[in-house]
């Protein structure tokens, strides 16, 4: 299962779309909003995508972890639009035979998902706003 | 040919819009799409990184374009 939307995330569809009688484990990871940043207060995020790259993207990573893991299911729902602190952003769950793995797996996703999806998030403060991560730096790379 | 090039992120308000049409040639690359952007909208420089989306997938600086690709600007992403 793979999901990009603007409304709240159920956290349980995404765990039982992961369910299998083979599982020893489901591993969940749920990212929310912070209330801070670089030292100040976040009113809120806006998240914008680009869905048929995202969803493309975030199917290789999972292929990926599938290979790299003996997993069962896997499932990623990534919300986008308005979003205050303490919502939840981001979940994805993993199952597998062992914890290991779904751990594993899971950690390996979130860690993938964050450099290849093609999401931007804006960090509203009180006094202004900014793009996360897309200013300047001396290094570039292009492949 | 004529490109449509959509943006997302900060690239869309460098752009100020959400696509931008650009006249191309025919087997065009992407470093010189990027190089022909960073002529016409030089804040683009300023970012971390530009990489260049064909069809919905990273595209390598030497992928040539043809009529009819999709092509989107990616910026530095951010999601989680």
């Amino acid at each position: 299962m793979i999901k990009i939307t603007e409304k709240p995330i159920d956290i349980q569809k995404v765990i039982d779309a992961t369910s299998s009688l083979g599982a020893g484990a489901v591993n969940v990871f749920i990212g929310t909003v912070r209330n801070t940043a670089h030292g100040k207060n976040v009113v809120w995020l806006e998240y914008e995508c680009y869905e048929s790259m995202a969803v493309a993207e975030i199917r290789k990573i999972m292929d990926e972890a599938s290979h790299r893991w003996p997993l069962l299911g896997a499932a990623v729902s990534h919300r986008v639009g308005t979003l205050k602190p303490g919502e939840v952003s981001v979940v994805i769950a993993v199952s597998a035979p062992h914890r290991k793995d779904s751990f594993e797996a899971c950690q390996y996703i979130i860690d993938t998902l964050k450099v290849k999806v093609p999401i931007w998030k804006k960090e509203i403060f009180e006094d202004g706003e900014e793009w996360i991560s897309a200013q300047p730096n001396m290094e570039r790379s292009y492949n | 040919m004529k490109c449509t090039i959509k943006a997302f992120g900060i690239s869309r308000d460098i752009l100020g819009q959400r696509e931008t049409i650009m006249e191309v040639s025919e087997g065009c690359t992407v470093a010189e799409l990027r190089a022909m952007l960073f002529h016409r909208f030089p804040r683009l420089q300023g970012l971390r990184s530009l990489f260049v989306a064909v069809n919905s997938e990273y595209a390598n600086d030497t992928r040539l374009l043809a009529a009819g690709d999709e092509i989107a600007l990616i910026p530095p992403v951010s999601g989680g």
